[in-house]
């Protein structure tokens, strides 16, 4: 018989002398199963009601809880502020802003790319495969998406790197000119994707209390991102009105984010009210949100009100996508949150 | 293409578990915890890396049925076999980024262990809650229809080993009369909530490992609407990109005001 040339490679079939005695060995399982087993009544319904209500099988969980370790969240927090950098830094250049904090940018952008696959090698379970995740290109996997977007970041910003720090050491030819602005705006848009795109990969998932929120995860993602490469920017000593700015609009938008969560009370989302996850997004969702605005509006005069109002920002930004994690565990857990659902 | 697939029925199942051992043995599959769950007779719990065929015990009070146990409070007990559903619109193959989860020729759905390197997106992307990640492997395992067997001529071992036919090993329409006609058998005989469980109105487009089961199917523990996760993506994508262009706007506006020096 011919074959199936990938599975002979994973896993030889038994040969013919062993396949007589797994055979029989099968039938003696067979056997042993049904000499002991017995029906107790005979095939007859024996009266009164059927069709009983059971919400579940003994509370036990209908789905798989994700499996991801500490790396994960770490590199979604990491990968949003490295990305929204390269952003920032693009647009700054595009409105004439500083070279110092281009050059930040576009570093801080270049450190996060080097951090973000070492945390996502360290998750896997057979880190010497890392490089499988390059064999397909795979539009239907927010996953696959994921790592082209990584390794496109990685590339472009290392690019705009080399291009920028050529420049500032008096290379000054029109073709470096234009390489860079092209690896900078490569890198702003992947950037871009790749702070965004996190939402969507949690977003896209058979757990309910991600999937439910597929469309605010996003949003969510995006907004902490810029509001964490402004922070960055701000505790770097980059004090200027535009930070100031990005962060009032960051930290606004969550404010508004944590309230429509706090009055939207759906069952799908019970694990961001209650329990651990819930207890850490209601935290991370006030440091993000009202306490990051209230301190940079009643002390953002001031460069240590500004770098306070950055901090909490920063440490909101990082609890909150722990506590994602960990409330779609919960979520996985309950099992009436995904067999109550409706078709 | 002939599809291949299963039919598993609660009511000829006797819960003997020789499927989850002829499953072991043949796939040499590594032992996953020895411990008493106090619910009815199972203590296997749930499918998993490391199990491929789950029997359920289910007890159902106050509920007439054909394994009524000769008790003071009586209850139906009845028997199902769990398995991969094999969907024909799987979340698991979707979702794998490596390309590690495919069809086969058969219509099943595989994971080659030598490709797999354990993302766990497969995990969070099953609406059933079947493939898991073995954290001893690190890969993602599940059952795998017995590939190997059927490229070999032979059924799964669940099926060979089952002494009631309670699994039934076949082709994909054949099977579906065969239920078809079992739950009108069943109905006939007065059991009213006999039904076929295979969700073939959902985003999942139906299962190849389908069962005959009694009563609703919540109680075990299978999504009436389960969802394949691609179908989010649309509108998860269409947010990602509308937030991005969004805070675009807003970044240069910062910058904007900031060489305006009107702040």
């Amino acid at each position: 018989m011919k074959r199936f040339e990938p599975f002979a490679r994973a896993k030889t079939m038994k040969p013919a002398t062993q396949l007589k005695a797994t055979e029989e060995r099968l039938e003696e399982i067979r056997r042993s199963a049904s000499d002991v087993a017995q029906r107790t009544a005979p095939l007859q319904p024996m009266g009164g009601p059927q069709n009983p209500k059971q919400e579940s099988y003994y509370g036990l969980p209908a789905l798989k809880a994700p499996v991801w370790t500490w790396e994960v969240p770490l590199y979604f927090f990491l990968g949003g502020i490295a990305g929204m950098s390269a952003c920032t830094g693009f647009i700054a250049q595009l409105f004439h802003g500083g070279s110092a904090l281009i050059r930040f940018c576009l570093w801080t952008g270049l450190v996060g790319a080097a951090l973000c696959p070492l945390l996502l090698i360290a998750d896997l379970g057979r880190p010497m495969r890392f490089l499988n995740m390059l064999r397909v290109f795979k539009l239907r996997s927010a996953m696959s998406m994921g790592a082209w977007i990584l390794v496109a970041f990685s590339n472009c910003v290392l690019l705009a790197v080399v291009c920028f720090e050529l420049q500032l050491r008096g290379f000054a030819n029109p073709l470096l000119v234009g390489l860079l602005w092209l690896a900078e705006a490569a890198a702003a848009v992947t950037g871009l994707l790749l702070a965004g795109y996190t939402g969507v990969l949690i977003g896209a998932t058979a757990v309910p209390v991600w999937s439910e929120n597929r469309t605010l995860l996003p949003a969510h993602f995006l907004t902490s991102g810029f509001g964490g490469a402004a922070g960055i920017l701000e505790l770097a000593g980059f004090l200027i009105p535009a930070t100031q700015i990005l962060g009032f609009a960051a930290s606004g938008i969550e404010t508004l984010i944590e309230v429509m969560l706090q009055v939207r009370k759906r069952p799908v989302d019970t694990p961001l009210h209650h329990g651990g996850s819930g207890r850490a997004l209601l935290l991370a969702g006030l440091l993000e949100g009202p306490a990051a605005l209230l301190l940079r509006a009643f002390l953002g005069s001031g460069s240590k009100g500004r770098c306070a109002a950055a901090g909490v920002f920063l440490i909101g930004s990082l609890l909150s996508r722990y506590a994602w994690i960990w409330a779609g565990r919960a979520s996985a857990r309950d099992p009436g949150a995904q067999l109550q659902k409706k078709a | 293409m002939a599809v291949a697939a299963f039919l598993t029925d609660a009511t000829l199942c006797i819960g003997c578990k020789a499927c989850e051992v002829a499953c072991k043995e043949w796939n040499e599959v590594p032992e996953d915890g020895l411990v008493l769950s106090g619910f009815s007779y199972d203590n296997t719990k749930a499918l998993g890396a490391s199990t491929w065929r789950h029997v359920m015990f289910l007890e159902q009070p106050e509920v007439a049925g054909p394994q009524m146990a000769d008790t003071k409070d009586p209850f139906r007990w009845v028997f199902l076999s769990d398995v991969c559903k094999h969907c024909a619109n799987a979340g698991c193959l979707e979702s794998c980024p490596t390309g590690a989860i495919v069809r086969t020729e058969v219509a099943s759905v595989f994971v080659q262990p030598d490709v797999c390197n354990g993302c766990g997106y497969c995990v969070v992307s099953c609406p059933f809650g079947v493939i898991d990640k073995r954290p001893e492997d690190g890969r993602a395992f599940k059952c795998t229809f017995c590939y190997d067997r059927q490229k070999a001529g032979l059924i799964p071992a669940c099926a060979k080993a089952c002494p009631t036919q309670s699994i039934r090993f076949g082709d994909l329409e054949e099977l579906h009369q065969r239920g078809k006609s079992r739950v009108q058998e069943l109905r006939d005989r007065g059991y009213d909530d006999a039904r076929i469980y295979d969700p073939q109105e959902t985003s999942v487009g139906g299962i190849h490992a389908f069962f005959v089961i009694l009563g609703e199917p919540e109680a075990y523990n299978l999504p009436p609407a389960p969802v394949v996760p691609t179908v989010h993506l649309k509108s998860a994508w269409s947010s990602a990109l509308i937030s991005a262009a969004v805070i675009v706007v807003l970044i240069c506006v910062a910058f904007a005001f900031q060489t305006g020096g009107t702040l």
